[in-house]
């Protein structure tokens, strides 16, 4: 091991922090949360504009902060946070020293320079491509050039996990076997992110250079296909970083360990392999694509991916459920759960985000998903729909509920407020699930994504929009508020905690932050044999939700207009 | 636990649970289920994407799209005199989208068969009919032709999902199916 001076233990739980690794940590997660308050404000702005009796912004701004709204959350929030917990996973959880901070430290600094130069770009008004910037339409050349410098650093924030890895390694720091199962899931969104990087490398670039002249013609579908690779496997960073990030604090909270590693880490092992292939999903209705091509792709080679992501759904309840009945709370199908601590944001943050990201994200991902039913929703406005209960829902949920663990273990502060932080999450998680419920509501009535006005007044022809619409985009903007008002809130708790919180100094706390292990072994638990019945039963609700509603669109699909 | 290295010093080496496999047996029956939902549609359902497309340029196919125009043209709408055209049932029929219009208008016969040819002579555009809800991405330099089957009469809108700058949501035609 490095030179000792450069590590502190956490007298709460034990953990070894490389203090270098640990200002990088907090630095990009500070980052990251100056991007979901920027996001966040502005999302309340696109709430109340497309609100129709609100109808807030003026057309130019709404499309000018659409595209910085995009950007801002679904890239720059999500890979600062995400950079935080790559390195939390490798240097705090293999107990090594970062693999050259001073490259650290440039990935930062580009990254913070990249995401800087993108969002003045599109404040400038001349850059209102959304998030996509599809070609030909064109954005000035420094919108591109400031993602290409994010994405390099990005991928120097993997390398230097990788490299964590590697060190940890060859120094024997966490003994002689497998990384620990929330580094697995953290590595494996590292790989990801390599080739979602490398897909944005191969088309920004080029777009770049057509921009400021060199190239004379960028393919529009060529570039639809590669901007997805990084578009949408950018997402599965998300997918893989947060499921990593729900083990975590299922151990942290109730001291879990997986039911079985081998079946967990599969799953990681089958987002590697198949994941990358749901970018298919968004071409689904281009032209110029073999069926064949996208049968195969979307249904990410026989939905290994998706299963993959139902394996989760089933082994971190479980977890929790196996630890909990250990503990004492055997009785029933449920009583695991509902002596469950309700008021800890930890764990109600992750609860909510399973629940949000299985039932309204992944369902609904996985029926537009389908080749034929994407004919029924393609850019209507149930595709934010669902990619907001993945994302906010899932991912952001998640991510929140890990920081609410991480403000005393790495600041080393109290949480100012900790009544706000009981009710903190559920504001958030309903207000997001029925923003999601009712946009997805909304796109199934047609109501179009991306979009100022559906009264359309001012064109040449009219068309009047369903008055349920309506209805559904008024529901939509109550839902924003509600989550702004629980984002907001959440970043109210965690600047004011880092700034102003009790100093915990570095003797233990009174209260434990972290859960003694089980005992390993599922022996005397469940009901009749099985180790874990509560969470079975859920999994079988989901799955006959998810059959039920799956089938209820193909009934759908086959009452409109014959197509071949 | 999941924070820590697991107890097996290897971790393929570890035991799997009964349930754990009840639970993959379940899901990977699901999954086949859906995968063949998709190729069964295309030999039984009535509603599938073609996949039949052509390279083009604006210009061939705004020459396409005018002589359509020329040769059909019923009626004009709107002050802007946008035509309506109808073709004979089985015909080709085409629309154009582009900054921020489609053209023409369409007049269909309910239960007849069209070739209905799309592209884009600018940026990308999305085909979006209502109230039926049938959406397709329309993309310059592509000619995409699918046959549709209006299996209701009424007034239809076509409107655009794909953003497209600051007009977009005035960017909307009309297919009339009689």
């Amino acid at each position: 091991m490095a030179n000792t001076a450069e590590f502190r233990t956490c007298p709460d739980t034990g953990l070894l922090f490389h203090k270098p690794a640990e200002t990088l940590m907090k630095l990009n997660a500070v980052a990251g949360i100056v991007f979901l308050a920027l996001g966040g404000v502005l999302g309340l702005l696109m709430g109340l504009t497309r609100w129709p009796t609100v109808h807030l912004l003026q057309a130019d701004s709404f499309y000018m902060l659409l595209t910085a709204h995009g950007l801002s959350v679904l890239i720059f929030w999500i890979i600062f946070f995400e950079i935080a917990v790559l390195y939390f996973t490798s240097s705090t959880l293999l107990r090594s020293r970062l693999a050259t901070p001073r490259w650290a430290w440039l990935g930062f600094a580009l990254m913070v320079v990249g995401s800087i130069t993108t969002m003045v770009s599109i404040f400038q008004g001349r850059s209102s491509v959304m998030m996509t910037s599809y070609v030909p339409m064109s954005a000035e050349p420094h919108f591109y050039l400031g993602l290409i410098l994010f994405a390099v650093g990005a991928l120097i924030g993997c390398f230097v996990f990788l490299g964590t890895l590697v060190i940890a390694r060859a120094e024997r720091t966490y003994g002689e076997g497998s990384i620990p199962l929330v580094t697995f899931g953290a590595l494996t969104a590292c790989i990801i992110a390599i080739f979602t990087i490398a897909s944005g490398a191969i088309i920004l670039i080029p777009t770049f250079l057509w921009k400021i002249g060199y190239i004379n013609h960028i393919d529009p579908l060529m570039y639809r296909i590669l901007w997805w690779g990084m578009g949408h496997s950018s997402q599965q960073i998300n997918v893989s970083a947060h499921i990593a990030v729900w083990y975590a604090v299922m151990g942290v909270v109730f001291g879990a360990r997986p039911l079985s590693e081998k079946v967990s880490r599969s799953a990681f092992l089958l987002y590697i392999l198949f994941l990358q292939l749901a970018s298919a999903h968004h071409l689904l209705v281009d032209p110029g694509i073999g069926t064949e091509w996208k049968i195969f792709n979307t249904s990410y080679a026989m939905y290994l991916a998706v299963l993959a992501s139902m394996i989760h759904g089933l082994t971190v309840p479980g977890a929790m459920e196996a630890a909990q009945r250990k503990r004492g709370f055997n009785k029933g199908l449920f009583e695991w759960l509902r002596k469950a601590p309700w008021g800890n944001p930890s764990f109600a943050g992750v609860f909510l985000s399973i629940l949000i990201f299985g039932f309204l994200g992944g369902i609904s991902g996985v029926v537009m998903g389908t080749e034929q039913i994407n004919l029924i929703i393609h850019n209507t406005l149930y595709v934010p729909g669902h990619f907001h209960a993945t994302v906010v829902g899932g991912t952001t949920l998640a991510f929140m509920a890990l920081t609410y663990w991480l403000v005393p273990v790495l600041f080393r502060r109290e949480i100012i407020f900790p009544s706000l932080s009981k009710f903190q999450p559920y504001l958030f998680g309903i207000g997001m699930a029925g923003f999601c419920l009712f946009m997805m509501g909304a796109g199934t009535l047609g109501v179009p994504r991306r979009h100022w006005d559906i009264s359309f007044s001012g064109a040449i022809f009219g068309h009047q929009f369903p008055e349920t619409a309506y209805l559904l985009l008024g529901l939509t903007g109550i839902s924003v508020i509600l989550a702004v008002i629980g984002g907001g809130l959440f970043i109210l708790q965690i600047v004011g905690s880092v700034f102003f919180g009790k100093r915990r100094g570095e003797t233990r706390g009174p209260v434990p932050l972290i859960a003694e292990p089980v005992a390993p072994g599922l022996h005397g638990i469940g009901i009749g044999g099985i180790s874990v019945p509560g969470t079975l039963v859920l999994a079988l609700v989901f799955l006959t939700a998810f059959i039920l509603y799956y089938f209820v669109n193909w009934k759908y699909l086959s009452q409109v207009w014959g197509l071949g | 636990m999941a924070l820590t290295p697991p107890a097996e010093r290897l971790w393929w080496k570890e035991p799997i649970e009964a349930v754990e496999l009840f639970w993959v047996a379940i899901a990977l029956v699901w999954a086949i289920v859906m995968f063949i939902m998709m190729p069964y549609w295309h030999v039984y359902g009535k509603q599938n994407l073609s996949s039949e497309a052509y390279r083009t340029t604006p210009e061939m196919y705004t020459q396409k799209v005018q002589a359509m125009v020329d040769k059909y043209t019923i009626r004009t709408e709107t002050a802007r005199n946008m035509p309506v055209v109808r073709a004979p049932a089985g015909a080709d029929i085409y629309m154009l989208a582009r900054l921020w219009e489609w053209y023409p208008a369409l007049e269909l016969e309910k239960g007849q068969t069209y070739r209905l040819h799309l592209s884009s002579v600018d940026w990308q555009h999305g085909f979006s009919l209502q109230p039926e809800n049938i959406n397709v991405q329309v993309i310059p330099g592509y000619e995409m032709v699918m046959k549709i089957t209006p299996n209701k009469s009424g007034e239809f809108s076509v409107i655009c999902n794909e953003y497209c700058g600051i007009g977009h949501h005035t960017m909307i035609g009309k297919i009339y199916v009689k």
